[in-house]
């Protein structure tokens, strides 16, 4: 599925398209407007806000917010900013997306290439744990976590989102392979290549594209989460969903709107320069996971 | 006649190989999601309550549960929520789909603003729209301050109007990732038979309504079961925005599990109510699934 | 024991049986095709030899070693697939020698034996290519280049030109006849084309419904069928076949069969045999171009009937034309020299080189006779 331009047989009046074109700018309006508040109220003094300045653009601009959001600002007992969180999001997340993506190819090459009786049914099993709401392994896991002594670890968050994360990676890898020649593997497995050495040589150097997605797919998701980071991370492994959710809670002192804004920011830019960066990757990606089954 | 060739070590590992590698996936799987299901199941028909426990009350948690006002609230506002952000999201993202379909300039652009909530988390989102509808700061205060003094908004704060702004912020986050859907849809109809339409006689409305629409059922069909799966397992947005409140005005079925489980010491009923979202989602996605993976087949 | 033997081999999917008891044995050299109809089984019957279908039942001898359960690198054998399936990722010359690599040939005798095989099918020019920038020809000749090199005991083609357009189509046809004489290997083919398989083959396998229906030179299966499958899968045009009788008049068998407008025309067979079958109907099998005008008969034929019937179509097609009657209460071709008389509507006097009709059981769809 592409999302390509084709010259469309469907022709429309000016008035038509003065209207289109007012509707879609509109729109534009109201996807960007929550991010031009974060945006400038986060560098701006907290008495602009509070004034009745919020859509402003700033009279005194200053980093200060971002400075505090990063490094001083008060979350749960200690005045630490939302660095050391945002590193405890990093440890979790490389992890995380490294294993699972490596796991779903080599998934996604079984399913496809080396078929037998009821590997349907696997796949199903594994597609279908990716819908379940999450509510309902909570209490278990936590148990689970506790009796493998990875309760409230960075490893116990990478764990977590290895195993609800594999089917996702796994479907993306499965929908690519299955359109890749299966006679090439054939052709490879008389020219004597075993099992690794065709997912090596012959399938791995073609897979970059569907690599890209599932990487962008799982980072986001996972640098996103926000259920499970809550629910199994320690005070030292609380990933940065969290710390920003405690920030923006956090009931002591006066509400500093404009740190808060900053700190959002700093919770969004990784997932927003992905998606700036590799955008028509991750919407191919969200289109070959959803659409597809 | 020779006598067989020897079936060797090598040949016979290289055709296990295949399952070996899939196995410990499977394994995971089979422990992490259908295990721990059948755990779940199992604690709400006992006693847990702060650990578990064994104690088998049969259908007492559930019984309970369907008694708690808090439940019933929970559920009610997931049928607001559900139904609204379903149809707003559906109804928005197809018209969207459909504007940006008309070979419009900057399209590329148009679609990646449209698009990057989708990249955001609940928690910024949420956060960014707690303080925008907050009355005390946000958009009232703007408006009283740029002069027009009656003007009050403050559905954020109102226990009659919280749910709304809950889907405010989810139709706001997920609406373009369907308006893509749709898109991804209306590119795949053959153009030729758009012409044969038009040669036919057909209005564009008619077109739309008669042969275009109808062709995007498997774009519908998805774009429920995703949205309404999405639905059910809203939770970061609620926490991030309104924490429940005002009182219960915005507490859904997967606030309540946490809640229940996590704060109140109420495992057993709040294992009832993850099962209970669980067999709600298995209701809609294993059709949804089954027919997919038959058709591949 | 041949050089390649299929005994008795059957395949199933499930509780589908999709190949029937298939008995080919070949000797070493031979060039068999094996041709059919899409779906006949012809892939499932290569991807056996290759060893990558498993064999439900039977045995498949290579120099009389049993290949059931034999790893495919294991069986000396090289493929040439429809699609060339050539890796994308690598350069022609990678392609050629990614098999020797992976027997664990030192690189020195690897780049050796590509050369030679570059040299062989002239693709010297290509081996740092990648696949992607070559045209279907070049491709086609890059996937032949990686069986050659590999020195196998026996080539597996399963459609190989069947991606190229026709005017290739039919050079690389020759190519490969002659890459076969040169090297005198032995080739098993799969194609569904019946002039190709004519074309290259020394023996053909005929196949239908997983059924081999008639396994022999191209001679044999053209000159007898051995049913009405095959004679009419064969050649092209195909074979007219149509009811007739046989009468017997002074001892002779002869075929009546019924002209355009329903008087019987009596054409006397060759064959004695047939005296047998006085006074039932049969199938009779005539091919387009033995029935001709008067001048063009076969002179060393001594069995031409003169037949006038009326000539319903005339398409000409350059050095051909051909003629359509209704014979038999069928439509029935004749393959006629460019310049013969032949309009639409007139009558004609044909003339029907008996020696080569054949006649079929009616009820079984087997040849009688010849
Ligand atoms: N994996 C399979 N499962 C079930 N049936 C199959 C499978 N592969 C092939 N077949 C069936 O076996 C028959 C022969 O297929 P094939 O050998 O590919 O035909 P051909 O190459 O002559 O066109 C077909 O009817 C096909 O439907
Ligand atoms: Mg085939």
């Amino acid at each position: 599925m592409s999302l390509a331009t084709q010259d469309s047989a469907i022709r429309t009046g000016r008035v038509t398209r003065t209207l289109i074109y007012l509707v879609l700018l509109l729109f534009a309006l109201f996807y960007m407007l929550p991010l031009y508040v974060m945006v400038v109220n986060s560098v701006k003094p907290l008495d602009e806000i509070t004034g009745g300045g919020m859509m402003n653009l700033p009279q005194v601009f200053t980093l200060e917010p971002w400075a505090k959001a990063w490094s001083s600002a008060q979350i749960g007992v200690d005045p630490t900013g939302l660095k050391p969180y945002f590193w405890n999001s990093i440890k979790m997340v490389v992890p995380a997306v490294i294993v699972s993506t490596v796991l779903g190819a080599l998934n996604g090459y079984v399913l496809t290439k080396w078929r037998f009786r009821g590997d349907t049914i696997l796949f199903g099993l594994m597609l279908f744990a990716c819908f379940i709401p999450f509510q309902i392994v909570l209490i278990p896991m936590a148990r689970m976590l506790g009796l493998m002594g990875m309760a409230g670890t960075t490893w116990g968050l990478v764990l977590v989102h290895v195993v609800y994360g594999i089917g996702f990676t796994t479907l993306y890898f499965r929908n690519y392979y299955a359109v890749f020649p299966t006679e090439l593997i054939r052709a490879a497995q008389i020219d004597g290549a075993g099992f690794f050495q065709i997912f090596w040589r012959i399938l791995l150097p073609s897979s970059g594209p569907i690599a890209v997605v599932s990487i962008i797919w799982q980072f986001t998701n996972i640098w996103n989460d926000f259920l499970f980071g809550a629910s199994f991370a320690g005070a030292d492994s609380q990933p940065m969903t969290v710390a920003l959710n405690n920030l923006v809670q956090s009931s002591t002192g006066v509400k500093e709107y404009n740190v808060h804004f900053a700190g959002a920011i700093l919770a969004a830019l990784p997932t927003l320069l992905v998606y700036i960066v590799a955008g028509r990757y991750f919407v191919r990606g969200l289109m070959a996971g959803s659409v597809k089954g | 006649m020779a006598h067989s060739a020897d079936v060797d070590f090598k040949t016979r590992l290289q055709s296990w190989l295949p399952k070996l590698v899939l196995s410990p996936s499977l394994a995971m799987v089979l422990v992490f999601v259908y295990g721990f299901i059948i755990f779940s199941v199992y604690l709400s028909f006992t006693d847990s309550r702060l650990l578990p426990s064994y104690g088998w009350v049969g259908w007492e948690n559930y019984s309970k549960l369907w008694r708690l006002s808090h439940w019933k609230i929970s559920l009610s506002n997931m049928g607001i929520f559900a139904a609204l952000y379903i149809s707003i999201c559906t109804i928005l993202g197809l018209g969207l789909a459909i504007f940006l379909d008309q070979k419009i300039r900057a399209e590329g652009v148009i679609r990646t603003v449209y698009l990057y909530p989708m990249a955001l988390s609940f928690i910024v989102t949420g956060t960014a729209w707690k303080w925008f509808l907050d009355p005390g700061i946000g958009l009232e205060n703007v408006l009283q301050t740029w002069g027009w003094e009656s003007f009050e908004f403050d559905w954020i704060k109102n226990r009659d109007f919280a749910i709304y702004t809950v889907v405010l912020a989810a139709v706001w986050q997920t609406s373009g990732f369907v308006m893509a859907m749709f898109l991804a849809g209306l590119r795949g109809i053959d153009n030729e038979i758009l012409k044969a339409a038009q040669m036919d006689g057909a209005s564009n409305w008619n077109l739309y309504r008669r042969i275009i629409i109808p062709q995007l059922r498997p774009a519908f069909l998805s774009a429920f079961v995703i949205l309404s799966h999405l639905a059910i397992k809203t939770f970061d947005l609620v926490i991030a925005l309104t924490g429940g409140g005002p009182g219960r005005a915005t507490e859904l079925p997967a606030t309540f599990m946490y809640s229940y489980t996590f704060s109140r010491n109420q495992m057993g009923i709040g294992a009832a109510s993850a099962t209970i979202m669980l067999m709600t989602v298995a209701a809609i996605m294993i059709p949804y699934l089954y027919a997919e993976l038959r058709e591949k087949k | 024991m041949g050089f390649l033997d299929i005994d008795n081999t059957t395949k199933s999917y499930g509780a589908v049986e999709v190949l029937h008891q298939v008995h080919i044995s070949i000797e070493e050299g031979e060039f068999l095709v094996l041709v059919g109809p899409s779906g006949c089984g012809k892939s499932t019957l290569l991807n056996m030899i290759a060893g990558l279908e498993e064999i439900s039942s039977g045995e498949i001898r290579i120099k009389d070693q049993v290949m059931n359960g034999v790893h495919p690198s294991k069986r000396n054998i090289a493929m040439v697939f429809q699609s060339y399936a050539l890796y994308p990722n690598m350069t022609v010359g990678q392609n050629i020698t990614f098999g020797l690599e992976m027997h664990g040939i030192p690189k020195p005798e690897r780049e050796k034996a590509m050369k030679e095989v570059a040299e062989l099918l002239q693709i010297e020019q290509l081996l740092d290519r990648k696949p992607g920038a070559l045209s279907g020809g070049q491709r086609q000749r890059v996937a032949m280049g990686r069986a050659l090199v590999r020195d196998p005991d026996v080539f597996l083609f399963d459609e190989p030109l069947s991606n190229l357009d026709a005017k290739l189509r039919v050079d690389m046809r020759t190519e490969i006849k002659k890459l076969h004489q040169k090297l005198g290997t032995t080739i098993v083919y799969v194609t569904h084309d019946q002039i190709e398989a004519m074309t290259l083959s020394t023996r053909i396998a005929v196949m239908y419904g997983g059924y081999v229906q008639q396994l022999g030179t191209p001679q044999e299966i053209y000159d007898s069928p051995a049913n009405i499958f095959v004679a009419t899968f064969m050649g092209s045009p195909a074979m007219n076949v149509m009811p007739a009788k046989v009468a017997l008049k002074d001892g002779r068998p002869f075929a009546v069969v019924e002209l355009h407008d329903g008087t019987p025309a009596e054409l006397p067979f060759s064959q004695d045999n047939l005296a047998a079958w006085d006074g039932r109907g049969i199938m009779l099998g005539i091919r387009p171009e033995t029935i001709t005008d008067e001048d063009a008969a076969d002179r060393k034929s001594s069995n031409i009937a003169p037949m006038t019937n009326r000539i319903t179509v005339t398409e000409p097609a350059g050095s051909d034309t051909f003629v359509t009657m209704t014979l038999g209460g069928k439509d029935v071709i004749a393959r006629m020299r460019s310049d013969a008389d032949v309009r639409p509507g007139a009558d004609f006097k044909f003339s029907v080189n008996m020696e080569k009709a054949v006649a079929f059981d009616p009820e079984t769809e087997m040849r009688i006779a010849p």
